[in-house]
Parts: structure tokens; sequence; C-alpha cells
């Protein structure tokens, strides 16, 4: 098998293993077609990125129809990147999901838990890897309305609210991307996004174009949670199921980033959204805002979900700084944070679930009162991740802020440098709220008494908290791929 | 006259306009997915109204067959149509979900609900 043929299955496997899942029925039949699909897109996903770092961009034409007719599944340095961060989430997501899920939802929808799961998965995979940018908007739509369901699985109430009100922000986004997408295409009258940044160059009025990334932007910032259009966000990810908000806050938000920036620096250039149009200042000013506000927001919260939520949108917002300096330096701190802040918060978001489950309920400050006892391992977890969101030396976090603060200072911009590393310091502040709680306090009323979360649970939860070690200690292989990926988006090597 | 000329994009935009209107505006959950449902017909408008051409055929490769309509556009259209309808039907199920739930499909009433309850800041 070429490793052309892996960029289609690897979508496609996922989304032959949600019918699957339906057809068997039996939750543990249903669990491991979906864990062996999406290790089969993990394989296949790292085979792509060691193929294209070695020989450069795969492209594979669905049904032999050759690329600006037909659709392709492009595969560079960029999307290959951003498709082992997605598939390997979710593997271990899926496996972590068997107690987690059995735990939370009822016995007898849990294949259809599984079938969604590998949806969203397929969904996000086929954004990744296509390059028709109405294709992208169905994937879109995949994995979106597969997330709705996910979240609207929840045993709050609530989570029937927050998965509504994602319904409505996520189809609006969705919708403004795809009337982008339409004055794209009548402006070029093409869907390949590499055709239409060719014939973008020759477009003689480019109005519609301009208003076209107008669209592009708010639709896809609203799916990636950009401040103000984060509101969806902290509902969503507190009231639905452990596993679920685990595999969306690494993911979902991720491979929305990864849209922007194909659509900025592949599709519409650096020239047009950098040196025409104001988006790095618009970008900027966002993302400051961001960081602060949701930052500070989360220092408040009682519920360890809400509070990671909220860092969350904190987070992108350190992403999208990166991407608003729009050099080298800057989209390297941009998609290597993009990696690390996935594994940070997966890890996260997975010991919290084994937290729920102990609880029976929402793991709240109150509930993990004395938690360093009760659940050592768990609480360890939880600190060595929230260093990692802090930016610690030695862990994952640290690798992209120092990029991140070494890009601010290569674009003159002292004082972004020193803001990077004064809000890191409310990070100290919420992540030391679960330290007080876990350590310093006595066991609550509410606290757990079952001591620590079941084996099969906690090894996938620390095999991601490893990650937020190893990628910190050890970052010659994302920070090497982030730097090809953002070579690539500025049209330089490879 | 060019203004007018091009009064299918007048239409696109009111609908457009008027379906996000009824999403912001209405606080009952089943009157926002209808504005929803306008907002994302105004889209299929967007893209099928500039794939006519007036006196267009069929794109058939033969002699008398000069000017013809694009037919990529109603292709695209059907898949976000279908896109559309599953949304519709996903966000009508959630609405009955949370009618069982709360005994309202008010917006306020809702969220009135949930106010105070633990880890819940108020926010929507």
């Amino acid at each position: 098998m070429s490793p052309v043929q892996l960029a289609a299955l690897a979508v496609v496997v996922p989304l032959i293993a949600a019918p699957a899942a339906v057809l068997v029925r039996g939750a543990t039949a249903a669990w491991a077609i979906a864990t062996a699909a999406c290790g089969f897109a993990f394989a296949a996903a790292l085979m792509l990125a060691t193929d294209v770092a070695a020989h450069g961009t795969l492209s594979y034409a669905l049904g032999s129809w050759p690329a600006p007719w037909g659709i392709e599944y492009r595969i560079d340095a960029l999307s290959a990147f951003v498709l082992v961060l997605v598939s390997g989430i979710a593997t271990v997501v899926a496996a972590f999901a068997r107690r987690s899920a059995a735990a939370e939802l009822p016995a007898d929808q849990l294949y259809l838990f599984y079938a969604m799961f590998c949806l969203c998965a397929a969904g996000l995979l086929g954004m990744t890897a296509t390059g028709d940018a109405f294709n992208l908007f169905v994937f879109m739509e995949i994995a979106s309305l597969s997330s709705y369901v996910l979240i609207a699985l929840g045993r709050d109430r609530r989570a029937l609210v927050a998965a509504y009100q994602y319904l409505i922000l996520g189809t609006i986004g969705a919708t403004f991307f795809v009337i982008g997408v339409g004055m794209l295409y009548l402006a070029t009258g093409t869907l390949n996004l590499a055709d239409m940044a060719g014939r973008l160059a020759g477009v003689p009025d480019s109005r519609p174009v301009l208003a076209a990334l107008a669209f592009i932007t708010v639709g896809v910032s609203l799916k990636l949670a950009l401040f103000p259009l984060h509101l969806w966000l902290p509902n969503a990810y507190a009231y639905a199921p452990s596993a679920v908000t685990a595999f969306l806050a690494a993911t979902a938000t991720k491979v929305s980033i990864y849209v922007l920036l194909r659509f900025y620096f592949s599709v519409f250039g650096a020239q047009v959204v950098v040196e025409d149009m104001p988006m790095p200042q618009i970008l900027l000013v966002l993302s400051l805002v961001a960081i602060a506000s949701a930052s500070l927001v989360a220092i408040w919260q009682t519920d360890l979900k809400r509070l990671f939520a909220y860092s969350s949108v904190a987070q992108v917002g350190y992403i999208t700084l990166g991407i608003s300096l729009a050099s080298p330096d800057g989209l390297t701190a941009a998609i290597v944070h993009l990696f690390n802040h996935g594994v940070t918060k997966g890890a996260l978001f997975l010991l919290i679930g084994g937290i729920a489950m102990r609880a029976g309920g929402a793991a709240t400050l109150e509930a993990v009162r004395g938690l360093g006892r009760t659940m050592p391992l768990t609480s360890l977890g939880i600190v060595i991740a929230g260093l990692s969101l802090i930016g610690i030396p030695g862990t994952a976090g640290f690798i992209s802020k120092w990029f991140l603060v070494l890009a601010a200072m290569q674009a003159g911009h002292w004082w972004l440098a020193g803001f990077v590393v004064l809000t890191s310091l409310i990070a100290v502040a919420y992540v030391w709220r679960f330290v007080e709680a876990a350590y310093l306090a006595e066991p609550g009323p509410a606290a757990p008494r079952a001591g620590e979360a079941p084996a099969a649970m906690l090894a996938f939860a620390w095999l991601l908290v490893g990650g937020c070690i190893w990628f910190g200690l050890d970052s010659s292989l994302t920070v090497a791929g982030a730097r090809r990926a953002a070579l690539l988006l500025l049209g330089g090597a490879p | 006259m060019i203004a007018i000329g091009h009064y299918s994009y007048w239409i696109t935009v009111l609908l457009m306009a008027t379906g996000l209107y009824i999403v912001i505006a209405r606080g009952n959950l089943v009157k926002k997915l209808i504005g929803l449902a306008v907002f994302q017909s105004s889209v299929y408008l967007l893209y099928i109204a500039p794939g006519k051409l007036i006196g267009g055929t069929a794109p058939i490769v033969a002699e008398g067959f000069r000017v013809y309509s694009n037919p990529l556009p109603h292709v695209l259209i059907l898949t976000a149509i279908v896109v559309g309808v599953a949304t519709l039907a996903l966000g009508l199920a959630i609405t009955v979900r949370i009618r069982e739930a709360y005994g309202s499909i008010e917006e306020d009433e809702v969220l009135e609900a949930d106010a105070g309850a633990p880890g819940c800041d108020g926010t929507p």
C-alpha cells in the first residue's frame, strides 16, 4: 500500500466504523471497533507524517478524478502534523472511554456514543486531509453535528442547553464559512484550495475576495472559540461527558485553527492577509483580551471542567497571538502550541474524568478537597499538566511559550513578551486553586472515598501526562514538524 | 440599473439578515431554529443564482449548444440542503429533550431554571 492511499483511508476507516458500531450494538464490540478505527487512523497519520517529511506534499485524487475537477486530499507538513495530533488523541480517548462512558451514560446508548465518536473523529480528520473548500465544509458539519450529539449526552440537563447553544452558534459559524467559500467560488470558479490560491492572484476586483476573507474569519473564529465568540465553549465543555470534553478540548478547536491557517496563508496568502488587511492587528487585540479575560474568569470557577474550559479560551488566545505575528517564529509557536496544548488539555480532562467517576458527579473544587491523599496519582497528573499549562521549564507548555516570547521579541514587541510571562502568572493562580484544595485542605464530606480511578482509565490519562513531559524535554520532533509547517505556510522551503 | 439587474443578490442579503435577526432576537427555541433555517436558505440562493445563465442549457458537448448553465452549484447545494435538514432535525430533537427536562422552550425560562445551581455562573 502506498502512503498516498493512507491519506484517504485515515478518514474513510473511522467514517465506516461509525455505522459498523451501530450495527454490532454491543457496547464492548462498538468500543473495540471505535478504538481500532482510531488506532488505524493514528498509524496511518504517523506513516503519512514520516513520508511527507521525507518526500514532500502528497496528493490523492478521490475516484481518480484529477485535482482541479475532482476532490483532492492533500497532505503537507501542516496537515500531517494536525492529523497525528487528532488521530492520536482520538485513539487514547476512545480507549479511555470504555470505563468512563460506561459510568456516565445509559448502557443502551453506549454503541451510539461510539458511533458518534467515530463520526466526529472522521469529520475532524477529513477537515484536515481535504484540499477542497466545499468538502471541508461538509466534514466540518459532520464533526459539528456529531459533537452536538456527544455534548447532549451529558448527565446534567444543562448539557442539553449547552448543546443547543453550540448548535446555533456552530451552525452560524459554518454558514458564514460557506458564504465565504461561495464568494471565493464566484470569484475564481474553483473549489480546489491550491487552484484557488493560484487564481486569486489574477482576480482584478478584490472586493468580493476581501468580503470572503471577512466571512471566513468570523465563521472559523466562532468554531475555534476566539474571544468574543467563545460563549458556547465553557458550558459545552463543562456538561459534556468526560471523554467527550477531553476529545473536543484537545482536537476540535485545534482543527478550526488549522482551517484558519490554511485559508490565511495557503489560499489568500500572507500578502493579502497581513499587508492589505489589518488581520494581524485584529487578531492581536482579540488574543490579548482572550488571554487576560478568560484566565481571570477561570480563577473564580468552582467546577474543574469549567475552570479548564476558560483556560482553553485563554490558550487558544496564545495560539492566535502566534498567528498574528505572522513570522516564521510566530507561526512555529502557534503550531507547536496547538499540539502541546492539545496533549495537555487532553491529559487534564481525562484525569478530571476519573475524579468525576469517583465523585459520582461534577468534579467541583469542593469534591477534590484532600484529593492528594485519596487519589494521589490523579492529583499528581493534574499538577504536572497544570505546570505545562503555566509553561514551567521541562513541560510541553514551556516550549510553546518560549517560541512565542522569542517571536514577540523578534518582532520588536518587548511588551508582548512581558505580557506572555505576566499572564502565565494568572495560570499559576487557577492551577493553585486545585493544588490548594487537593493538597492543603482536609477531605470534605463530598470527597471521593473509593480511591484511585480504575487503572484502565488512569493509564491512558498518564500516557498524555507523560506526553506533557516528553515533549517538554525532547522538543526536536514537535518543533521540527511545526517549523516545516510554518515555513511551508509562509512560502519558504519544502 | 445594475443594482436591479442583480436582484437575486438583494433577496439573498434580505433573507440572510432576516434569518440571523430571528436567531438573535427570538427567545423561543423553535423560532430560533426557524430563523437558522431561513439564514441557511439564503446561502442556497447565493450559490444557485449565479449558476444560471438566461438561455443557457445543460452542459452538453455537441453542435448547437454554446451557452450552458453551471451544474456544479446545484450539486453543492444539494449537499448543503442535506446538511441543513440534519442540523434542523437535530436542533428540534434537542428542543424536545429540553422541553422534557425543563417543561419550557423559552430561553429565559430555561436559563432561569438553572440559575443558582452549583457550578453555574449565570452566563449563557
